[in-house]
């Protein structure tokens, strides 16, 4: 189990090198491609020669690219200075640059706003997890009954309906109809009630749909599962018929669902963009939203970044749950 | 459960009386397993009785299809148990064990005695082992499901049998997981799992089919030993005469869900009375016979358990058909009848022309 350890923690750490180089290849190759020059983007249209040059000197666009690559992985691990003009200004680690729009360090904007899409992903990762999987897992065991029917015609609307239509109409019936909840976001340190009121309902929008996927996968494979013979040779040995299924059956059916969790959740962290948006949370969804609008390279190099971490680091914990689970994946 | 008996004959010989507790150790009457699907009622077995006696071996033999399997899920109670309302199989007749009948019975009774009376080894044990837990946890849960004893006493219980169905330092691979073991070695941790508890019927369906040649002897002379050991009755299930020439006490030929024939190894071996038995004969490779002379396969193919043909379910495949006057193949099923000592075959040729084919044509054949 240690070497299997050590091995995928090594594979992360070359993951997140290669995803540190595609993230500077893309900021480094497409002004080039397009034909825009970061200068001119950083500084606008209507800037002289100087002022560009005082730019490109001070991001280092004129160093060999070798260089360029050096400062961007500096500044990640240990952060960087830009010279220019006599002027020093020190960016530290984790050092992502500044946005080209309101010129503040990108680093900490993101950190001010992972929180919010950490906990809007987190929450409604464990709404979807108990509903998916109960629901899963009595429509298997009760195929064709009206619970079935029922929590499977559900799962449909829910992973058919999009996300601004549930949520504004949750929204409108909840908040701005019944007052249950509020309709804003609560910083969890000012207020955990008031935190809580603002989430649940982006919570339980996000959770509609990715339970519905969740109860629709969990009953495809506990249905599988429950055609197994080691279920026939449990049953043979006289178990009973509830541990037959919690131990026996849950144990296979979760690995299906545990690979999709990782990628899911490692996706989220990118920021649940039509969620944010909707409910109006100041996650990164929303941050990337305007980045890209405003051709904001850093924040969207920014975004990318913990983004690829979060499905690397969330992959390595899927990893290693499977050791767990299946006692094959530590010889593999 | 309530479809009317029809009162067939039995393996056993004898009127089958409702209610009447049993006299052998295993006794099924009349028993029949239906599945109904879309495309109609699947008659898997269809009026089969037998019986089984504590230290004895019945071998039960027929292609793929032939209902031998489910004879022995449904002996086992595992056809109702997790059917949750889709496709239910409907089971009819008599099933004692030991002086209680199972099919009345209430579920967890029959439960109780699953694993614990009666244990069963299945074809296919890296399938039938869980891949996610060790050899020793699945065979000390098949220990403590039937005994109040702790995890400890429960674990030196496994590495005993373990070691008695000759598994190599058995007080370590009780912590290795299925993937880590050989095919014959699964199989063997699969007997310990069986044989855990005691069992006084051991069903083994296929238990050597999955597994290589030179295995599968060393499988059976363990079976066979193990028998003599825990003296329990075992019902072997195969589609291989050699296995059951091996083992069994007495063979029941099925054919089509019904039994064909039945008798003592002696008797189905050396004076077989029905034309499917000798085609399975017919197709046994022997190692003495020369290599010019060809196998004699059965033509055709297993009956649909849907729509049986009329009269005896094995006449479009039968070279005999026609040697009954009058057609009577086609339109009527023949019943089992005593063709002497306890020989039972279901075959319309009269005594005479059986033996004339036999001695004549397939004897010397074989």
């Amino acid at each position: 189990m240690l070497t299997y350890l050590i091995r995928r923690l090594l594979a992360v750490v070359v993951m997140l090198v290669v995803v540190m180089l595609a993230v500077f290849g893309i900021f480094f190759l497409i002004p080039k491609w397009t034909g825009v020059d970061v200068a001119t983007m950083f500084a606008g249209k209507q800037s002289d020669a100087a002022a560009l040059d005082g730019i490109r000197q001070k991001l280092g666009l004129d160093d060999p690219i070798i260089v360029q690559v050096f400062d961007f992985f500096k500044g990640i691990l240990v952060g960087r200075d830009y010279v220019s003009a006599g002027d020093t200004l020190h960016c530290s680690a984790p050092c992502f640059g500044y946005s080209f729009k309101t010129e503040q360090a990108v680093w900490p904007i993101l950190a001010d706003r992972l929180p919010v899409t950490l906990g809007l992903a987190v929450g409604a990762a464990v709404i979807w997890l108990l509903i998916g999987l109960a629901a899963g897992v009595v429509s298997a065991l009760r195929r064709g009954s009206i619970w079935d029917r029922a929590a499977m015609g559900i799962a449909l609307s829910g992973v058919s309906l999009p996300i601004y239509f549930t949520g504004l109409l949750s929204l409108a019936i909840f908040s701005y109809g019944l007052g249950l909840v509020s309709n804003e976001y609560t910083p969890i340190e000012e207020s955990f009630p008031e935190w809580f009121s603002g989430m649940i309902l982006p919570w339980l929008t996000l959770a509609f749909l990715f339970g519905a996927m969740y109860a629709r996968l969990t009953r495809a494979t506990m249905l599988e599962v429950m055609g197994e013979d080691y279920i026939r040779t449990a049953r043979a040995k006289g178990v009973r018929e509830p541990v037959v299924i919690r131990k026996h059956a849950m144990r296979s059916t979760l690995t299906p669902i545990i690979t999709l969790l990782g990628v899911d959740l490692g996706a989220l962290m990118g920021g649940a963009i039509l969620t944010e948006t909707t409910f109006s949370l100041p996650g990164l969804g929303q941050a990337v939203l305007k980045a890209i609008g405003e051709k904001d390279l850093p924040l969207i190099l920014g975004v990318t970044l913990i983004t690829a971490s979060a499905v690397v680091v969330a992959n390595l914990i899927v990893d290693l749950l499977y050791g767990v689970i299946d006692p094959r994946v530590r010889l593999a | 459960m309530s479809e009317s008996h029809t009162t067939g004959a039995s393996a056993v010989g004898e009127a089958v009386t409702d209610a009447v507790p049993a006299r052998s150790f295993l006794e099924v009457r009349d028993l029949h397993v239906h599945f109904p699907t879309e495309d109609g009622l699947v008659k898997s077995v269809d009026g089969l009785s037998f019986r089984l006696e504590k230290g004895k071996t019945l071998g039960i033999v027929g292609e793929s299809g032939s209902g031998k399997s489910v004879t022995s899920l449904g002996v086992m109670g595992l056809h109702t148990v997790g059917q949750y309302g889709r496709q239910k199989a409907r089971l009819s007749g008599e099933i004692w064990l030991d002086g209680q009948e199972l099919l009345s019975a209430d579920p967890d009774t029959v439960r109780r005695l699953r694993g614990r009376e009666m244990a069963m080894i299945f074809q296919d044990p890296l399938s039938a082992l869980h891949p996610y837990f060790t050899i020793g946890h699945q065979i000390v849960e098949a220990y403590r499901v039937h005994h109040d004893v702790d995890k400890k006493a429960a674990k030196k219980r496994a590495v005993e049998l373990l070691d008695r169905v000759g598994i190599p330092q058995p007080d370590q691979r009780v912590n290795s997981y299925p993937h880590e073991f050989s095919g014959g070695m699964r199989q063997r941790a699969m007997i310990a799992m069986s044989l855990v508890n005691n069992p006084e019927l051991l069903i083994a369906d296929e238990p050597t089919t999955a597994l290589d040649v030179t295995v599968q002897a060393q499988i059976l002379d363990l079976i066979r030993d193990l028998q003599k050991e825990f003296g329990s009755a075992v019902i072997i299930i195969t589609h291989d005469l050699g296995v059951v020439a091996e083992l069994a006490d007495d063979i029941l030929v099925m054919y089509g869900g019904r039994c064909v024939e039945y008798g003592t190894a002696e008797q189905v071996f050396y004076e077989p009375q029905h034309p499917y038995t000798w085609g399975l004969l017919g197709s046994m490779p022997r190692i003495d016979r020369a290599q010019s002379e060809r196998l004699i396969p059965v033509k055709g193919s297993p009956p649909s358990l849907i729509n049986i043909p009329q009269g005896c379910a094995f006449n479009p495949r039968c070279p005999y058909a026609d040697v009954p006057e009058g057609g009577v193949t086609r339109t009527e099923r023949p019943e089992l009848r005593d063709v002497g000592e306890g020989h039972l075959s279901a075959c319309h040729m009269n005594q005479a022309d059986r033996h004339r084919i036999w001695t004549e044509e397939i004897a010397p054949k074989l």
